[in-house]
């Protein structure tokens, strides 16, 4: 595979593990162990039973007609907001909980933003019945009341990061320390194809049955397992790269990485890190991220969460710069305005994350025959403040 | 002089070495000059310049905290230089910038050593920089330049990756005390004793200098029983936070580790 990552945790330039020593030792028993544990047949197996009869997959692929009438194509809708809690995060953790129980931890800590990531980790955790605490940044907790809520009734600890921007980065940054102060029994649940080297190959992996199963349902539908286009959203990436996985090396689909640009790309309020951003390091790994001319990292903007972070996973950084994948950008309103299409079309409430990706079908050339799959990653209960406020200013409730 | 004059301090034989970790731009944006003076006119061996950075990993929470007021005060790299450069006019002893390899690749390694070197900086310590990227990558670039080099070590890292992070260091090797981010521990246990004892039976091409968690003049004392040296950071920063004359607690904090 061309898009595989090397020896080295690289895609191309990009990945790799630029860590502080200190952490050396955790992420080499990761690296060390992972591949061979996730192949094992016994990991396989509970993580595809705990997919099938705990998360609901497969997540269905809708057709969504009144959509494809709209702009005269073939839309599918990659279910992802059916699965338990909400969102595609789940298959992240519960592939991750599944490792750390085999390599002996009991203790497990995570970074959240918009709260889908905390919430998706708390339950597992609650599942497997051991201790979690996640971090989120102070700003997000006062934003994000009802998941903070979930958190706390799964069990889990929410600690406010209180450093820096006091948002995901930070929160980020807090459960890196968090690890690097508690090396033995702690394990690390990172919420997207970031980080050091093995983080973004690991979380590509567990969310790579979005396309395993796309390719099977579209033989059903379509009597082809490939679609023309893929498009997701992406914060740190993982729903995408989940979507795309498996049709990386099929040149034929087009894949279509939709970011978010907040109030505009150029109002100093926004979160499209490919256009703003460069080559650096964030999080111990090499990719784009959002600097200013010193390398101090600069706070983006969304009015989703989820895609507010400042840089994106290595992997979509090489998909980027080597052409493979193209770039979109939606803004606040811009999502706004698709989640409700959305919502009055098909009686679907998408995540404003996943709102982001449909507002790209204002910025498509579609032709009647081609198929695009579009990866709905979750739904909007999360956001239905932003939603209220937004989108009351276009239609009433 | 670059790291010559690392390498001439620690062949002097001294019994005791400090080294003391100042945050460039904190408290005030032109404090560090004044500071790194007292503090070398009280007798400190070498200093440690941090360059703030909006996401320092391996930094506890005094030093995020000093980090985070720098940039506020609008710290930025061209002060970085020319406040080193300041002081190097007016001290000897070596001085070392540390800090994140983001703010290095981002104004660009050859520059970023160039002017290292222009600045009077003898020596680096960057965290977060891969010893095998260095290795495959970036070291025929530093190679090019004569500054001391210190990979870091800690508890978890094994006698072969010690021996490997001291071939790829020069100056000195810089011995993490704990598994702990700075600022973390008070007074060593038995067990970071041992560790020390490790470290100084592998008989290593470098001096070895042991950081994080050394606050006072026991545990400086007994750091310097294990090693060639010690910093001291984050409890340097705690006497800053809230001093009203920060001359006079930096000539009294280095006089009172080291009476
Ligand atoms: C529904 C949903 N979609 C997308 C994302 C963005 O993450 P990623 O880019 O890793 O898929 C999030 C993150 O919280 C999310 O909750």
């Amino acid at each position: 595979m061309q898009y595989e990552v090397d020896k080295l945790g690289f895609y191309g330039k990009y990945g790799g593990a630029f860590i502080p020593e200190l952490l050396h030792s955790n992420v080499e028993e990761l690296e060390d162990n992972y591949l061979k544990i996730i192949n094992s047949d016994s990991f396989q197996k509970e993580f595809r039973a705990l997919l099938r009869d705990y998360v609901g997959r497969p997540s269905p692929l809708y057709f969504a007609k009144r959509l494809s009438e709209k702009y005269n194509t073939k839309i599918y809708l990659k279910r992802e907001d059916l699965n338990h809690t909400g969102a595609h995060k789940i298959n992240n953790t519960i592939g991750q909980i599944l490792l750390a129980k085999r390599l002996g931890k009991t203790r497990i800590i995570a970074e959240t933003g918009a709260g889908q990531h905390g919430v998706a980790t708390a339950t597992v955790c609650a599942l497997m019945d051991l201790q979690c605490v996640v971090y989120m940044g102070e700003i997000d907790i006062a934003r994000q009341a009802p998941n903070v809520s979930k958190m706390k009734m799964l069990g889990a600890e929410v600690r406010p990061a209180k450093s820096g921007s006091k948002t995901l980065k930070d929160a980020t940054n807090e459960a890196i320390r968090d690890w690097i102060n508690n090396p033995k029994d702690t394990y690390y649940l990172i919420g997207s194809v970031v980080g050091p080297h093995p983080y973004p190959d690991m979380v590509a992996l567990f969310q790579s049955v979005i396309s395993e199963e796309i390719k099977k349902q579209l033989i059903d539908k379509e009597n082809r397992d490939y679609p023309d286009r893929i498009i997701a959203c992406i914060g740190g990436g993982s729903n995408a790269a989940g979507a795309y996985y498996h049709y990386l090396d099929d040149e034929k689909v087009d894949l279509v990485s939709v970011e978010a640009a907040g109030l505009g790309i150029n109002s100093g309020e926004s979160a499209a890190t490919s256009v703003l951003g460069s080559d650096g390091v964030i999080h111990g790994s090499m990719t784009k991220l959002m600097q200013d001319k010193d390398g101090q990292i600069i706070e983006p903007y969304s009015i989703s969460a989820g895609l507010d972070y400042p840089g994106i996973g290595p992997l979509h950084a090489h998909l980027i710069e080597s052409g493979r994948s193209k770039v979109l950008n939606a803004t606040d309103e811009e999502a706004i305005k698709a989640g409700l299409l959305l919502t009055r079309l098909e009686g679907i409430i998408p995540a404003l994350e996943s709102a982001h990706a449909l507002a790209a079908l204002e910025k498509i050339d579609f032709k009647p025959e081609e198929v695009t799959v579009v990866n709905l990653s979750g739904r909007g209960d999360k956001d239905m403040k932003a939603y209220l406020v937004s989108a009351g200013k276009h239609i009433k409730f | 002089m670059g790291k010559e004059r690392i390498n001439n301090l620690f062949n002097e034989n001294k019994k005791e070495i400090l080294s003391i970790y100042l945050t460039t731009g904190y408290p005030e944006i032109d404090s560090m000059p004044v500071l790194a003076e007292k503090l070398a006119e009280a007798g400190v061996d070498f200093l440690e310049l941090g360059m703030p950075y909006s996401d320092p990993l391996a930094d506890g929470e005094t030093i995020q905290y000093s980090s985070s007021i720098a940039l506020k005060n609008g710290i930025d790299f061209d002060q970085y230089f020319n406040q080193a450069k300041a002081v190097r006019q007016k001290v000897v002893i070596p001085l070392l910038f540390m800090g994140y390899f983001n703010q290095v690749l981002r104004i660009g390694i050859d520059t970023f050593l160039d002017k290292c070197v222009d600045s009077g900086i003898d020596g680096l310590i960057i965290p977060d920089m891969p010893p095998e990227v260095y290795k495959n990558k970036y070291k025929p670039i530093f190679d090019k330049y004569d500054l001391g080099l210190s990979f870091l070590i800690t508890p978890t890292t094994s006698d072969e990756r010690i021996k490997m992070l001291d071939e790829l260091s020069s100056g000195f090797v810089y011995v993490v005390s704990t598994s702990s981010t700075t600022g973390k521990t008070n007074g060593f246990s038995d067990s970071q004793i041992d560790y020390f004892k490790r470290i100084n039976k592998l008989n290593l091409n470098n001096p070895m200098v042991i950081g994080f968690g050394i606050s006072d003049k026991q545990t400086f004392r007994i750091a310097n029983k294990y090693s060639d040296g010690a910093i001291i950071g984050s409890a340097f920063i705690k006497a800053l936070k809230g001093s009203k004359d920060i001359e006079r607690t930096a000539m009294e904090f280095a006089q009172n580790i080291l009476k």
